[in-house]
């Protein structure tokens, strides 16, 4: 019976520093969570009118609207994290689309135990990326899940953006003879993602490449770039944005392996993990189709935005649907989709 | 990159393509025993490089793809008790059991961890004190000396909740069974560079001899591939069988000696059944009696499962050089990476996954 007695009870300092299903309830603790975090970082008066929804002004353009959800482990990586990757993400999407993103919903499912030191982080963050492109964040949705039931953090995202693109931004629009160029490096996201996770650390000056694109659409509709079709390049990497674009327009596409840029560092990690550059994550590139006569404008077009810009490659008309890479000892072969993630080799 | 685009360089690879076709006056028929020459090979086209009768058959030296199928029905099996938290190299989660893979086992409620170094294992066993942390340890020569430092490591901290389910490998045997078959093909062989690196080659030496073949220990990259071919091709030309070094840059005779020391510690030889090849004496490592406290298979009592394969699957042919991946009728039909039937079309090391990936059934050989 000599245990030491603990009077003080933990639980109103647990309450102030990390989420617990109380926050989900409803009540007033979910009203702290709202105020203290996501109303503060989120400053638009939509959000703060606390409505049902937002209300928007009416738009002339056609619209674009697009959602997705992000589920990145860790939550915070080099060059950026989950807050600032669901805006980019996002924005990114409406970008393709030829569109000027204007309008973002997020929604917060927040597992029980995640610090409010990094849901304030990740709040912060998104503000941040959305300020960056002038996006607004207009309306949101929080709830809490057991522990266990979630990674910490997940968020989903949903943004209206307003077509500015004068013809349809679409693989249908891609033709035999049109130049596939690459914005700029790949595989940086993944290889940076790699560098931090659990059970798998190196040590790096690696930054993910997570950025927003709509700067270097904006720049190649100023030029007046006639923008065949543009893709963003996400999970698959480079090599399953031409294969979705080859297979969608039923065009062929051959791609130039040695003229892919990839930085050493992103190099280095592939082939000490048995990974194909080719195949890594990327979260701020893209692949802009467009007609062989318009190549110049589309690469200055691009460096203005700060892109580092290539011309990778080429629509023709065969093997339809398939992607062909000159590989680096000058042979040709097929560029295949995967079948799922790839994996780190053994030995 | 520094020390990769020198062996990428494209002009270099051209003129080892045509320095092969003087070369080689003869049909000759050789074989890359390690799954990540295979990859090298496909990925960037070098078979497509060489002249009409050098002959390139792909080896067994893919670790997943040789792990046999009852080894991964008990490994399935002890993923699925409660107290197990399960522990693998990512790659071998997706390779077919004889009814499932250890991935449906983690969808169903398995702990299944994947880990990149047997060490993590350790590491998780000491946070989790109440659980039983099981490591899979699947690999040739290269990955069974990391192997060994774990169980030397889990002994020294005295780890009553850490196991491993032993499933190494080694390679010079499976060459001698190869050679050793009335119906083999191969002519000279490319050994594997890293292996060699961590094993040394003397062992080769009796082989070559034996079976009058020449063997070039090799590298990955596609001038080490070419630059073996040349060595192997002036052998075989010349009639010489000889051990030569193309991977000087890396791998030595003798090998690395701690890691071979630590091996021999922990692992004795025993017989090992190949998926897809059969039974291979003294080709297996199991745990010594100093460290059969460890031995998962023993532990959870799983020795008595015994599995077969499906007949449509081919690898055991593919792995003995004896059948192209595309030659096999389940080939992109039955089997794909999506379905697999046989491991080597899981491995990204695994022949039939990289034919199929860079689609060689659709290109003209």
């Amino acid at each position: 019976m000599n245990k030491e007695i603990n009077l003080s009870c933990p639980v109103p300092h647990a309450l102030d520093t990390t989420v617990t299903l109380a926050h989900g309830g409803g009540g007033r603790l979910m009203h702290q969570l709202i105020g203290k975090i996501f109303l503060s970082a989120f400053t638009d008066p939509a959000l703060h009118e606390a409505h049902d929804g937002a209300r928007l002004e009416p738009c002339p353009d056609k619209l674009a609207f697009t959602t997705d959800s992000f589920v990145v482990r860790p939550l915070f990586f080099p060059g950026g994290d989950i807050g600032s990757l669901s805006v980019h993400g996002t924005c990114n999407d409406l970008a393709m689309c030829g569109a000027q993103p204007l309008y973002l919903s997020c929604g917060f499912i927040i597992e029980e135990g995640l610090s409010l030191d990094a849901l304030a982080a990740v709040a912060k963050s998104m503000a941040r990326a959305a300020a960056e492109v002038g996006v607004r964040i207009v309306t949101g949705d929080t709830k809490v899940v057991e522990r266990g039931k979630g990674d910490g953090l997940y968020l989903n995202t949903a943004g209206v953006g307003r077509i500015l693109a004068p013809d349809p931004v679409s693989p249908e629009r891609v033709r035999p003879g049109h130049l596939v160029v690459l914005s700029g490096d790949v595989g940086a996201h993944g290889a940076a993602i790699l560098s931090v996770r659990e059970g798998l650390k190196f040590d790096t000056a690696l930054q993910s490449d997570a950025a927003h694109l709509w700067p270097a659409v904006r720049a190649l509709l100023e030029a007046d770039v006639d923008i065949r079709c543009l893709r963003d390049l996400t999970r698959g990497g480079l090599a399953t944005a031409v294969n979705e674009i080859a297979q969608k327009s039923g065009c062929g596409i051959s791609i130039d392996e040695a003229k892919v840029p990839i930085r050493p560092e992103v190099e280095g990690a592939c082939e000490m993990f048995g990974l194909d550059p080719l195949y890594m994550a990327c979260e701020g590139r893209l692949i802009a189709f467009v007609p062989p006569d318009h190549r110049e404008r589309t690469l200055q077009a691009l460096r203005s935005a700060g892109c580092e810009p290539a011309v990778i490659g080429a629509v023709s008309e065969k093997p339809a649907g398939e992607v062909r890479l000159q590989t680096r000892i000058g042979v040709e072969r097929v560029l295949d989709m995967l079948s799922g993630e790839q994996l780190p080799r053994i030995c | 990159m520094k020390y990769l685009d020198e062996y990428r360089d494209r002009r270099a690879a051209e003129r080892y393509a045509r320095l092969l076709k003087s070369l080689a006056k003869h049909p000759w028929t050789v074989m890359e025993v390690c799954g990540g020459q295979t990859h090298s090979i496909v990925r960037f086209g070098i078979d497509r490089l060489l002249p009409p009768g050098l002959s390139l058959v792909h080896g067994p030296g893919c670790p997943v793809c040789v792990t046999p199928l009852e080894l991964i029905d008990r490994a399935i099996a002890v993923s699925r008790r409660a107290e197990v938290v399960f522990c693998s190299f990512g790659d071998m989660l997706r390779v077919p059991g004889s009814r499932s893979s250890l991935l449906e086992a983690r969808a169903q409620g398995a702990d299944i961890r994947v880990v990149y170094s047997p060490l993590d294992a350790v590491a998780i066993a000491q946070e989790l004190p109440d659980r039983q942390v099981v490591f899979f340890a699947v690999g040739f020569e290269t990955t069974a000396p990391m192997t060994a430092m774990a169980a030397q490591q889990a002994k020294t901290l005295g780890l009553t909740n850490f196991s491993m389910l032993v499933a190494h490998v080694l390679v010079p045997p499976a060459m001698e069974a190869i050679l050793s078959s009335p119906a083999n093909k191969v002519q000279g062989f490319l050994a594997a560079g890293h292996v060699c690196t961590v094993a040394g080659f003397a062992e080769y030496q009796p082989l070559a001899d034996k079976y009058r073949v020449p063997i070039v220990v090799t590298g990955f990259e596609p001038l080490d591939i070419f630059q073996g071919l040349v060595m192997l091709v002036r052998q075989l030309e010349s009639g010489r069988c000889e051990v030569e070094n193309q991977y000087a840059r890396s791998a030595r005779a003798s090998g690395n000696r701690a890691a071979i020391a630590l091996m021999r510690e922990v692992f004795e030889p025993c017989a090992r059944q190949w998926r897809g090849i059969g039974p291979i004496p003294l080709s297996g490592l199991r745990l010594r009696e100093t460290y059969a406290a460890l031995d998962a298979e023993q532990r959870f009592q799983v020795q008595g499962l015994v599995a077969s394969e499906p007949k449509e699957c081919l690898a055991g042919e593919v792995l003995q050089g004896l059948r192209k991946p595309h030659q096999c009728p389940a080939f992109g039909a039955l089997c794909t990476p999506d379905h697999p039937l046989g491991a080597p079309m899981v491995s990204s090391e695994g022949a039939c996954a990289a034919y199929h990936r860079y689609a060689r059934d659709k290109q003209a050989a």
